[in-house]
């Protein structure tokens, strides 16, 4: 439902609201935050790639995933290892009893270059695998759940217990992986060095331009047929499927693509943080993802930018100072949200903020174009996608019919 | 990995591994039931289970206290008190927490999984307040300490053995309540077809309630069985809940003898390869089979099959 | 798609020897009946005769144990429930069931069988041929004026409607009713009759009803089932007539 020229698209409602959110990102965190600060701001980011990958995936199409750690880990540590080998040539790595390979092998008594480290001398092999290797993953686990018919709580926990393998595997595997302290110590991007105030802050800006990238493709697939096909499978899988629909196909997409995203988010957070480890993959990491989606509202792929945005800044707020705190806090956000704002800040905006957009609007028709994206941009509130003309299911959650 | 040993030694090695593995058979046992109470009835997962059972694993440690101080004379059964304690602390906020937010959740099992799971970061940050970031420990009864010699080559130490015997009984008790009784065939008539139940007068809610409740009740008792072989932290219960998780669901989530069948192969499994693999390298095994095996047959070992 | 292509005198559905066996217990056991082209064909039957359960498993739903269901040539038993509404069956279900969130245009064009691949239905365009088509077929299901309303607003008689639209929007060469007045008023069941009359002049149609006199109505032929065998089969004044139907089925 595209409008038909692209500027026309930006006076809509929706339009709007991805304006807003770039004003956001691009001039006010930037022209507020040090360097520093906003080095956070794109760590947070980087979980909202996965929380829009989640949108996709539960909030549409039903599908729960607790193990999306796994991709946003595979993505980020297909980029630290690239990032590691250039980091340990030969002269770097000197005073290591078998030079130019990872510190961590060399103290773990390997003497050679595993052979699945090798393509990752390659900077395009390592793009190629930030998206591929997740999706590779999660094509094979949703071809054998899917076509079998697995859903609900069983994939949920199965997804769970792939998040414990993989991190038990890393944590174990320590000449191979850098075991639980993870690949550190990442220091240029083919030549570039990442850790410079300036070079962080350029990299905000990439992580910003390719969290929109990755909104558009969602926002595309979601207001094609596809998209109401995943929505409609949700609700009532058979009628989908016996109107001609391979329903297993469809999630292994959705799945598939979540996995892309997530793992591009964790390619950026190795950029951004300058490291990766089995922590941010884990059971616990997992599921804290799942929250910054619920947060947002699980069907607004906006809203879930705003939701990692803001449970990762209370986290570095609590933990800055009452750090026992924050499990208090965390647990009461699962079940408050849960029980009572099933459709998250999304859908707090549409039921409060809303009704009042559309009085000012009704009223003072000329000014929208400017009013709308500083009114909303002067806080980061969270905005539901939705416009008049939009369909209905793309934003509204029953619960009881799920 | 069987290359250098002779096949006697393999059999030795096996044996031993396999008492090993029985005490981590029983915490699978004590730990499964209670959650496949709950997600056979009801088709929830209680994520905050291992929580549960580290509060009965709580209570114990405070009895034990409290009998050292005050009954020292009585301390050879304070066990037992602490069981019927766990039991029914946990069993009474298993009550309250179905009543707080299980009952407004049905129909959306997902959610309760995330719910649950607020709740369990709740509890372990509210022990981590009460008895501190160190785990605690138990002192023993003198009776159950020692072991008993079998054979010149293999022992068993007394607790493991006490605890094993719990797991088992509570199983059997479990199964009477289950096929025996009048409760267990409303449960079971609930299971098959609520609307039905209900026409026929059946208080689904309050079985509902009910069997919430037993489940972490049983979670609780487990916990007081938990102190008897390791010692209790705030997040040792959430050590277990995947392993657990993957133990029901292996089994087959309505079939009883489906659970102990897979808790007792999943433990032996995992504590067999532990001899031959680094400990984290054989619980992957171990994990990756179930979960290869999950995938091509998702109904689990033994499963009824139900018209969806 | 091609059922006028089977010669005259061929089955367009043959179902052979078909068994399913839950836990033992036999639902459909040893059935075998033939449906010719444009034919209508009404399976009756007592509660728990295995009547859903034949068209579970000819839809797919349910796997036979064993048996065959040839369908214009190809085995049904073999393929997945996508395949087998590609190759021409379409299914309608004892309970209402159509998309409530959407409007009835949306449930309609959801049916339409183009972009039925993940890729086809990121392409899917509302061009001409589809608003077309769903006009044509609203019309038929007496649906033109809802057009727009989510399907939610039906009344249950209007929504059964909308779920043979959705069927007939496919273009099946054999459509299966599981009840279609069933809860329906004496108007809303005459108009379905109607319907189903317009239906018949060029599909197949396999028909599951309890109301006797609507199956005099609509039915060429009638088959009772009882106990997952078939007890009976022909007209209806054949069936009407045959004391084994009327000791088991008519008779209270
Ligand atoms: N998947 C299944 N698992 C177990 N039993 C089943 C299954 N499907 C059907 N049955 C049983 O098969 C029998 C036949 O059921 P079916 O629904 O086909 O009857 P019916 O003739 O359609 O009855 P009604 O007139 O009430 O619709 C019933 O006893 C039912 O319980
Ligand atoms: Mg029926």
């Amino acid at each position: 439902m595209k409008s038909s020229s692209p500027l026309k698209w930006f006076a809509t409602r929706e339009g709007l609201y991805f304006v807003a959110l770039a004003v956001l990102l691009v001039v006010l965190l930037p022209l507020a935050l040090d360097p520093f600060r906003l080095n956070m701001v794109g760590k947070y980011l980087t979980y909202a790639f996965v929380a829009i990958g989640l949108v996709m995936c539960w909030g549409k199409a039903g599908i729960l995933s607790l193990g999306q750690g796994v991709f946003f880990g595979l993505g980020g540590y297909c980029m630290a290892m690239f990032l590691k080998l250039e980091a340990s040539t030969p002269e770097a790595t000197a005073i290591q009893s078998t030079p130019g390979i990872p510190d961590f092998m060399d103290w773990n008594q390997l003497t050679e270059l595993p052979w699945f480290w090798e393509p990752f001398h390659s900077f395009s092999f390592t793009l190629l695998a930030v998206i591929g290797v997740p999706v590779l993953l999660a094509f094979v686990i949703g071809f054998a759940m899917f076509t079998r018919r697995v859903g609900g709580v069983y994939f949920a926990i199965i997804t769970q217990a792939i998040a414990a393998i993989l991190t038990i595997l890393i944590i174990g595997q320590q000449g191979y992986t850098g075991g639980v302290n993870g690949i550190t110590d990442l220091q240029t991007l083919n030549g570039w060095d990442i850790r410079t105030d300036e070079a962080r802050t350029i990299l905000y800006f990439v992580c910003v331009g390719m969290l929109f990238l990755c909104l558009f493709v969602a926002r595309l697939v979601q207001n094609r047929k596809l998209g109401r096909i995943l929505v409609a499978m949700n609700a009532q899988e058979n009628r989908v499927r016996f109107s001609g629909y391979d329903v297993a196909a469809f999630k292994i997409f959705v799945f598939c693509l979540a996995a892309a995203f997530a793992g591009v988010g964790g390619a950026m957070f190795t950029l951004i943080v300058g490291f990766m480890s089995p922590s941010f993959i884990g059971i616990v990491a997992s599921i804290e993802m799942v929250i910054f989606c619920a947060l947002g509202g699980r069907l607004s792929i906006l809203g879930a930018v705003y939701g990692a945005l803001l449970v990762n800044a209370a986290k570095s707020g609590f933990s800055e100072s009452f750090p026992e705190l924050w499990p208090f806090a965390m647990g009461a956000l699962f079940i408050g949200v849960v029980l009572a704002f099933p459709n998250g800040l999304a859908g707090l905006y549409q039921t409060y903020v809303m009704p009042l957009e559309d009085k000012i609007f009704k009223r003072n028709k000329g000014a929208q174009l400017e009013a709308k994206p500083a009114e909303k941009a002067a806080e980061p509130k969270p905005t539901a996608e939705k416009t008049p003309d939009y369909d209905p299911m793309i934003d509204s959650y029953s619960p009881e019919k799920s | 990995m069987f290359d250098g040993y002779t096949s006697s030694e393999l059999m030795s090695i096996f044996a031993m591994q396999g008492f090993a593995g029985l005490s981590l058979f029983s915490v699978f046992v004590l730990m499964a039931l209670g959650l496949a109470i709950i997600f056979g009835q009801m088709g929830v997962i209680n994520m905050a289970h291992g929580e549960f059972m580290i509060l009965g694993a709580y209570t114990t440690y405070l009895t034990s206290g409290f009998f050292q101080s005050y009954l020292p004379s009585l301390f050879g059964g304070y066990f037992f008190v602490a069981m019927v304690l766990a039991f029914l602390i946990c069993a009474a906020l298993g009550a309250f927490v179905e009543w707080l937010m299980i009952r407004r959740l049905y129909h959306r099992p997902l959610d309760t999984l995330l719910a649950t799971w607020g709740l369990s970061l709740i509890m372990q940050q509210a022990y981590r307040s009460i008895f501190g970031a160190r785990e605690v420990g138990v002192d023993l009864p003198e009776w159950m300490m020692g072991a008993i010699q079998v054979t010149d080559l293999v022992e068993l130490p007394i607790n493991g053995l006490f605890v094993m015997i719990i797991a088992l009984s509570i199983a059997v008790g479990v199964y009477f309540l289950m096929y025996r009784s009048g409760y267990g065939k409303k449960v079971r008539a609930v299971v098959q077809n609520r609307p039905m139940a209900e026409a026929v007068g059946i208080n689904s809610a309050g079985i509902d309630r009910a069997t919430f409740a037993l489940g972490c009740g049983i979670a609780g008792v487990a916990g007081a069985a938990f102190t008897m072989i390791g010692s209790t932290g705030p997040s040792s219960g959430q050590a277990y809940i995947v392993d657990t998780f993957l133990v029901v669901v292996f089994g087959g989530a309505q079939s009883l003898i489906g659970t102990i069948v897979s808790a007792f192969g999943i433990s032996q499994a995992q504590s067999t390869m532990e001899f031959f693999l680094s400990g984290s390298m054989a619980k992957v095994l171990t994990l990756l089979v179930v979960v290869g095996i999950l995938m091509l047959r998702p109904e689990g070992l033994m499963a009824l099959k139900v018209r969806r | 798609m091609s059922a006028a292509k089977s010669k005259s005198g061929d089955f367009l559905l043959a179902v052979e020897g078909l068994t399913v066996s839950f836990d033992g217990f036999k639902a459909v056991d040893d059935l075998s009946f033939y449906l010719d082209p444009k034919e209508i064909r009404v399976i009756i039957g007592p509660n728990g005769a295995g009547k859903t359960t034949v068209l579970d498993l000819i839809c797919g739903k349910t796997k036979a144990t064993s048996g065959s269901i040839k369908f214009d040539g190809k085995e049904l038993t073999k393929l997945k429930e996508h395949q087998i509404v590609h190759s021409g069956v379409g299914r309608k279900f004892q309970t209402p069931s159509v998309f409530e969130d959407l409007t009835v245009f949306e449930n309609l064009e959801v049916s339409y069988p183009k972009g039925h691949s993940v890729m086809g239905a990121l392409g899917f365009k509302r061009d001409a041929e589809v608003i077309n088509a769903v006009e044509e077929v609203a019309e038929t299901i007496f649906l033109t004026e809802a057009l727009n309303e989510p399907a939610a607003s039906l009344s249950h008689g209007q929504k059964q409607w909308l779920e043979i639209g959705m069927l007939l929007i496919q273009k099946p060469d054999l459509l299966m009713l599981d009840e279609p007045v069933a809860g329906m008023s004496v108007t809303e069941r005459k108009k379905t009759a109607e319907l189903l009359r317009v239906i018949t002049r060029d599909h197949t149609v396999l028909v599951i009803e309890h109301d006797m006199q609507f199956v005099g109505d609509i039915a060429d032929r009638v088959t009772v089932m009882h106990q997952g065998k078939v007890l009976s089969e022909g007209s209806i004044e054949h069936v009407k007539s045959d004391p084994k139907v009327i000791e088991v089925y008519l008779g209270h």
